[in-house]
Formats: C-alpha cells, structure tokens, sequence
C-alpha cells in the first residue's frame, strides 16, 4: 500500500516537474525617450491653398506636426526622429504605413495623417501605429473653424500621450504669469497669458498696478490674484473668457497667496493681522469669510488636496518655517517636513500623491516634492534664487521661476519661467516676450 | 459758508473724479483673448478600413519578390538558417493583417501559397534538428548543411540519429534534470541583460499601484519570438486599467523589438516556453 503511494505520488509529481515554466522578472529597463515618428499631415493641394488664403501657412500639415513633435519632445518622454531619415512621404503614409520602414528607423509608434478644407472648417484626421506590432493604436478626427489650428495640434499631442502613457497629457493648456519689465527697483507688472509652448502671448492689465500670484481655477479659466490698492494688497478675480473682473471684497489687514478649492467654489488665502497671519477660506457664491487657523504663529501659503479634504500650508509655528497639513476644517495639524533648512510654499500635486514646495538650505533655492506623509523628499533643481513652482493638470511637470543675480552695479537681473519634470533631467526655459515670474497652470481647455 | 460749500464739493467731485479713474476694475480694457472654440472629436477607428496606398502596395509586393530570390538563392548553412526564420515571421505577419483586412488588402494568394509551401519544406530540417538533439554542434551543423543538397542523404543521417538517441538513454536523463532547474545563473542574466536595454519604461505610470506584466512566450530554437500571450489578458480592456495596458504594451514592444531573444545554445525543449515578469515598480519609485 505504502510502495503504491510512493509511486503514485512520484507519477503525481515527475509530469509537474518537466513542465515547469520558467520565470524570469524583468525588473529594470531603461529609460530613454521613446523614439517615434511624426510624420507631417498631408494635405491635397486644394486645401493647401485655401488654408494659405485664410492662415498666411504655407503648409498647415507640416506646421501642426511640427507642433505635435515639438510637445512631445518636451516633455522628454518621447524622442522623435528627424524627418530627413523618413522614407514615406506623407501621402502614402496617411494611408496604411510599411511597417518595415519605419521599423527600419527604429520607430517604435508612428502618427500620420491628413488635413482636409470642409464647408470653411479645418478638419485633421491622425492616426496613431504601433510600428512593432504594425496596428493601429487609435485614429481621431478634429473639426474646428481654421484658426483654431494650434489648438488641434495641442489636442493631437495630448490624444497620443494620453495612449502611450496612460496618463492626460497637458499640451492643451495655457499658463498665466506676471509679465515684468524695467529695472529691479522700478519694475512694471502686468499680468499676461500664453499657450502652454509660449504662442499667443497676451497681456491682461495694463501694468499701472502691481499684479502678484495670478492662480487658476482648476475648473474653469478663472483666475484669481493680488493687485495693489492703495498699498494694499485686494484678492481680484478675473474671467479671461469675458474679461470681467471684481474685487472679491474687503478684508482687514493683508491679504496674501489666494488660491482656489479643487471645485473652483471657494478661494483659501490667508490674512496678516497684529503680527500674525492665519488662514480663511470666503465661499464665492455667498462671499461668506471662514476662519481656519487660529494660531500666534504666521500661517500661510494654503493649499487644498485634490478630493478637497486636506490642506497644506506653511507655518514658522514651530520655530522655522515648515510645511504642514491639516483637515480642511482646520482641526488634525500635523507637521510633514523635517529635513534641514527652510520650507515653503507647499503646491498640492493635481494627482494627489506629492506635494511641490520650495526650500531655502545654506542660501540656495530648490524646488522639491515630497509625499503626503512628509517622506520620500526629492530636490529636483537647486538655484541661486527660484520659487513658486505650479503643477501641469497632470501631476507631472513643475514650472516655476527663477531669478539671476545682478552684479555689483545692479544689472544683469532678470527672471524666467523654467519647468522641470519629476525626473528632475528635463529641465526646460520656457520663452517669454518679457521678464516672468509668478506662472500658473490652467487645466486642460477641452475636456 | 456758501465759498466752503463750494470749495468742499469741487473737492467731492475730485475725489470722486480720481477713484473712478484710479480703480483697477473701472479701467479695464477690453481683453483681446482668442475665444476657446470647441472642438468636434470623432472616433475613425472603427468607421474606416484604409487600404494600403495604391503605390505602397506594389512597393510591398515588389519587396516580397525580392525576399522569396532570396530565399532560394541562399547556399551557405548559417545564412539559411535565419532567413528561413524571418520568412516565417514575415508569413506570420500577413496572415495577421489578412485576417483583420481581408478586403482591404488584396495580397496575391498565390505569393502567400508560395511563402508556405517554402516554410513547410524548410520545417523538415527543424524537425530533424529536434530529433537530432543528443548528436554534437560539430555534427549538427553539417546536417543543415546538407539539407539543402539532398533529403536522401537527410534520411540517413536521420536513421542514425534515432539509433544515437536510443544509445544516449542516460545523457536524456540529465536533461530532464536540467528541466527542472531552469536557466543557468549566466543564461538568465544574458537574457535579463537584453532586455532592460530594449524595454522602454513608460515614466508616466504611478510607483504605487500594482502592476505587473506577465507575458508568456513560445520561442523557436533561434531565440526568436512565435506566440506571445499576456496572462492576465482580460485586464488589458477593463475600464480604469489605463496604466496595465501602458505597461502590458510596452513590454511586448520590448519582446518584439529584442527578437531573437539570448537564449542558450542547447536544451531548446526546457525553454521553448518562458514567462517573463515585467515589473516597473523598482525604476518609478527611483
């Protein structure tokens, strides 16, 4: 009975064994740019010279991809290929590609398409290929009137990341900053917008008052910031789609660093009054004034969570000025940074998961993330003077500015938007007309 | 008291005069904003069915001709080995677009006969090499050698193959030791190695979710990659999966794009079938 099991269990055994599959764990790759290729829209000559006409481009195909490639460059995740090595042209692409050529090139996904003039609209097909597997990954269509043209090709750029990365891209925005010009002692700021690549810059005020922190609402194109009156400082709100703008209302003392709640219903901000600062939050629909901290100390710089449960803000309550978060009713504060040195103006990520602060350490500036918790702090960029970092829609790119040092006469100062991904590799200047600084990110416009 | 009167109201009015002017949001100009214009957005991808262009495919077709003269033409041993795979694969290919266009694409069938008729022929010498296994390197090659020559001269070589691998009983034995150990240290590291280099890690998915690829994989002896599987399909297309199917798709771009994989030399039938674990959670978290 006993030899039949030993056999039976052998039997049982032996087949399992042989046919064991084996496991390897691919851990680590690498992380260069995805090469792909942007191959220029093609377009039929009857289009080509009606667009001519309309938009003074002499190729509108070539011209939104450009865009497109331009994007996705960076934002350092792609890298794609020159054109000159390109051995399909457009046309052909457009419809199904050879494969062969362009794994030849070694692109590994591949965007074609056509731009085609339509009862005086500007319509734009695009595919997206998966030059490995050779198929098609997605196919779009766009119709919007011609000199909405950029904007189809922000919209491309973000269809495509969105597929390759799985998450929203960002390329379909704007940023609004403070615009300055003049020297250090005598600057002149107006408030200015632009799309997210720097193209169609435009200034809001006109410059007679001092504009700071311009902040968008993250559900409209709404925006709020600080203009001086009477050397002080009032909470504006601005409509950029109306253009209409209202003081949000009279608050003893100063007023500084408002910002909206996550459903754009309320503005947090915080009051100096006596020596010390602390938090309110007014409703914007009935203007009602809410008191959230109530401490000696100087409370400043809030920031809401995106489920709008929490909020972070600064506080020097325990000697130094750190990063601190709390319930969104003020009650449960806990202390987050502890590392050496300086913290400040804590920018909750729209993902949730980090929070962007600026730190002051031995007289150098850096622009940081670290998580909720308070662990896992990343310095990504360290300068001699940079601060006010604000988050693309997608929780994965910083902008910020930074200022240089003047020499001993006084010149040489000028400050600058930058933006810098959480890698911390690619850091990018963003090109303004004028001096910058003060930027914020708008959400994506079409959603 | 009429001069006070009057001096206190011209002084009203200016006052008056000067906040009006000095408000920020009286002097507002009209802003110059291009507006947002909405955008239509439509899905093509299942409405259209493109073709291939009309020059393209006489381009493809001109290409495979020139793939099958060299097919035939090939003399030397190992050059016959890898164009024969990479033909197989090209089928492969095709037969893939064919079924997903079969209108669309009007691919002679004849060129499609033509191809596998080849591959059957040339899976004859697979076959012998499978059953030649337990015979040396040196041995082996010479029978691909002679494959292309002549089948007689294949047959005897054949015969005396079965009668080595009766002889070599216990050399078996070994292998199905082997079989349970897996890959060798260095044979697995050869492969890892190759491919970190080729899978390109999508730097947008979030370090605290779990994701892990498992792909299955059916090798040919050569490395080269004939079916591969994703076990956990199914996740591939739920909703909110986004980042799974990131993940899942650039690992198989990464087994496409390392093909032929650095698989050891001997022992095909212990690692025809591989898994390949794909876990990114390492890097993101950096």
């Amino acid at each position: 009975m006993k030899k039949n099991f030993i056999i039976l269990f052998f039997i049982v055994l032996i087949p399992i064994n042989a046919f064991a599959l084996i496991e390897v764990d691919i851990t680590r790759g690498n992380l260069n740019p995805l090469p792909l290729a942007v191959s220029p829209l093609s377009i039929d000559d009857k289009s080509k010279k009606s667009f001519e006409k309309i938009l003074k481009q002499e190729n509108i195909g070539s011209e939104i991809s450009t865009i497109v490639e331009n994007n996705l460059r960076t934002s350092g995740l792609f890298n794609p290929l020159s054109k000159e090595a390109f051995l399909q042209a457009p046309d052909i692409a457009n419809l199904k590609p050879r494969f062969e050529d362009w794994n030849l090139i070694k692109a590994q996904a591949l965007i074609t398409g056509k731009v085609t003039y339509v009862e005086e609209k500007l319509r734009v097909e695009f595919r997206l290929w998966d030059v490995l597997a050779a198929k098609e990954m997605m196919a779009l269509a766009f119709t919007t009137v011609p000199n909405n043209w950029r904007r189809v090709g922000h919209i491309i750029s973000d269809k495509v990341y969105e597929r390759l990365t799985g998450e929203k891209g960002y390329f379909d925005t704007r940023i609004i900053y403070v615009a300055e010009e003049g020297p250090k002692t005598q600057r002149k700021k107006r408030l200015a917008i632009m799309d997210q690549d720097g193209a169609n810059n435009k200034f809001l005020t006109l410059g007679n008052e001092l504009v700071l922190t311009p902040r968008f609402n993250p559900t409209s194109q709404m925006v709020t910031y600080l203009s001086y009156f009477k050397n002080l400082p009032r909470v504006y709100l601005l409509d950029i789609e109306t253009g209409t703008q209202e003081v949000v209302g009279d608050f003893p003392g100063m007023t500084f660093a408002p910002r909206f709640s996550p459903d754009g219903k309320k503005i947090i901000m915080s009051f100096a009054k006596d020596g010390k600062s602390d938090i309110y939050t007014m409703d914007l629909e009935n203007r009602l004034v809410e008191r959230i901290t109530n401490h000696p100390s100087i409370d400043t710089s809030p920031s809401y969570s995106p489920n709008g449960k929490f909020i972070a803000f600064n506080s020097d309550r325990s000697g130094y000025q750190q990063i601190y978060i709390m319930k969104n009713d003020g009650s449960d504060v806990k202390r987050i940074s502890f590392g050496n040195g300086i913290y400040g103006t804590p920018v909750w990520s729209p993902r949730g998961d980090l929070i962007a602060f600026t730190k002051l350490h031995k007289g150098k500036f850096y622009i940081g993330v670290m998580r909720t918790d308070g662990k896992g702090e990343r310095l990504l960029t360290e300068n001699y003077y940079q601060e006010a970092p604000s988050w693309s829609p997608n929780g994965r790119v910083l902008i910020f500015y930074r200022e240089t040092k003047t020499n001993a006469k006084g010149e040489g100062f000028s400050a600058k938007l930058w933006s810098i991904d959480l890698t911390g590799y690619n850091e990018r200047l963003v090109e303004t007309e004028t001096d910058a600084s003060d930027p914020s990110w708008s959400s994506l416009l079409s959603n | 008291m009429n001069r006070s009167i009057i001096i206190s109201s011209v002084l009203h009015a200016a006052l008056i005069f000067i906040t009006a002017m000095s408000l920020p949001f009286l002097a507002k100009k009209p802003l110059d904003i291009p507006p947002i214009v909405s955008v239509e957005l439509i899905q093509i991808a299942e409405k259209t069915n493109i073709p291939f262009a009309p020059k393209a495919k006489k381009i493809i077709e001109k290409v495979k001709e020139k793939e099958k003269k060299l097919v035939s033409e090939q003399a030397p041993p190992k050059k016959v080995k890898k164009t024969k795979t990479k033909t197989v694969v090209s089928v492969d290919k095709n037969e893939k677009i064919d079924n997903k266009t079969p209108e669309a694409i009007p691919l002679p069938e004849k060129t499609v006969k033509k191809i596998e008729t080849k591959k059957e022929s040339k899976q004859n010498p697979d076959k012998l090499d499978e059953e030649v296994k337990q015979v040396s390197e040196f041995e082996k090659k010479e029978l691909v050698d002679l494959d292309n020559i002549a089948k007689l001269i294949d047959k005897a070589k054949e015969d005396t193959a079965k009668v080595i691998k009766k002889n070599n009983d216990i050399t078996q034995d070994q292998d199905n030791k082997i079989v349970t150990s897996g890959l060798t240290l260095s044979e697995e590291d050869a492969l890892k190695a190759q491919i970190f280099g080729c899978w390109s890690i999508p730097l947008g998915l979030p370090y605290n979710e779990d994701l892990l690829v498992r792909i299955k994989l059916m090798l040919e002896p050569d490395g080269s990659v004939a079916k591969t599987e994703i076990l956990d399909h199914a996740r591939m297309n739920k909703p909110g999966q986004g980042f799974y199917k990131v993940l899942a798709e650039s690992a198989l771009r990464a087994v496409k794009l390392c093909q032929p994989l650095r698989v050891p030399t001997t022992g095909y039938e212990r690692w025809k079938e591989l898994q390949l674990n794909f876990d990114a959670r390492e890097m993101l978290e950096g």
